[in-house]
């Protein structure tokens, strides 16, 4: 990839929020500045480690989320939290999410992860979440590392931006 | 006249980019990469691509809703 000279810039980011919302900052940051040159490391934990699964099954929740405004027949609805609790109600929010996603040219997460493959970013699946949570190992891709903060730390400690998502 | 050219057209933030930096990858210096956006955000996406790669933005102009890009390859 980059010949990791002096100069090159890094940038890690730790990856917490396995929700098909919160999967994008991380993927379209990593993959930019992967594209801009940067030396990127993501270390995907806890619920992140969902965004590792080859099989992408992800899915919003209108839970204390009273920032998502869907735009719908020209108006704008709000997901109060006392709607969340009706059954149905999560799965046609990322049915309307995953539309507008594509009718508004918005890369899809697997594409995205596609091209943090592509363009070597380094992808690191914390070990204690794969034993916290039973996870199998063979159901994550397989472009990626496993390890644990101190692997996260010496990344970190070389990069110029450290990211908390 | 462009090497090559990338349409990028209904494509969103940070696809252009994305799609911009693959095809420069395959392409050799000083061969020059016409990009063809509908995203607005592009125009200034594209200049900050540049401005960080080294790659030598020639021009920027936009017919209707369209963004046209020539990148020189460094």
């Amino acid at each position: 990839m980059l010949d990791a000279g002096e100069n090159t810039k890094r940038m890690s980011i730790i990856v917490t929020k396995g929700t098909l919302d919160w999967a994008y900052p991380p993927f379209i940051l990593g993959t930019t500045a992967a594209a801009m040159d940067v030396e990127v490391t993501m270390f995907f934990t806890f619920y992140g480690l969902q965004l590792l699964k080859k099989d992408l099954d992800l899915k919003i929740s209108t839970l204390g989320n009273p920032g998502m405004q869907m735009p719908m027949a020209g108006m704008h609805m709000s997901m109060p939290n006392i709607v969340s609790a009706i059954p149905g109600v999560d799965r046609m929010a990322t049915t309307m999410m995953k539309n507008l996603i594509k009718k508004k040219g918005v890369a899809s997460i697997p594409e995205l992860r596609e091209a943090a493959v592509d363009l070597d970013i380094k992808m690191i699946a914390c070990q204690m979440t794969l034993d916290l949570f039973e996870m199998d190992q063979k159901d994550l891709i397989e472009d990626i590392e496993i390890g644990g903060a101190a692997t996260y730390m010496e990344e970190a400690l070389k990069s110029d931006i450290n990211l908390y998502i | 006249m462009a090497d090559q050219t990338l349409d990028a057209k209904g494509l969103n933030c940070p696809l252009p980019i994305l799609k911009t930096k693959k095809m420069i990858k395959g392409m050799s210096s000083g061969q020059v990469l016409e990009v063809l956006a509908t995203d607005p955000g592009s125009v200034a996406d594209m200049a900050a691509f540049c401005n960080q790669t080294g790659n030598q933005l020639m021009g920027q102009s936009n017919e209707g809703d369209v963004y046209k890009f020539e990148i020189k390859v460094s």
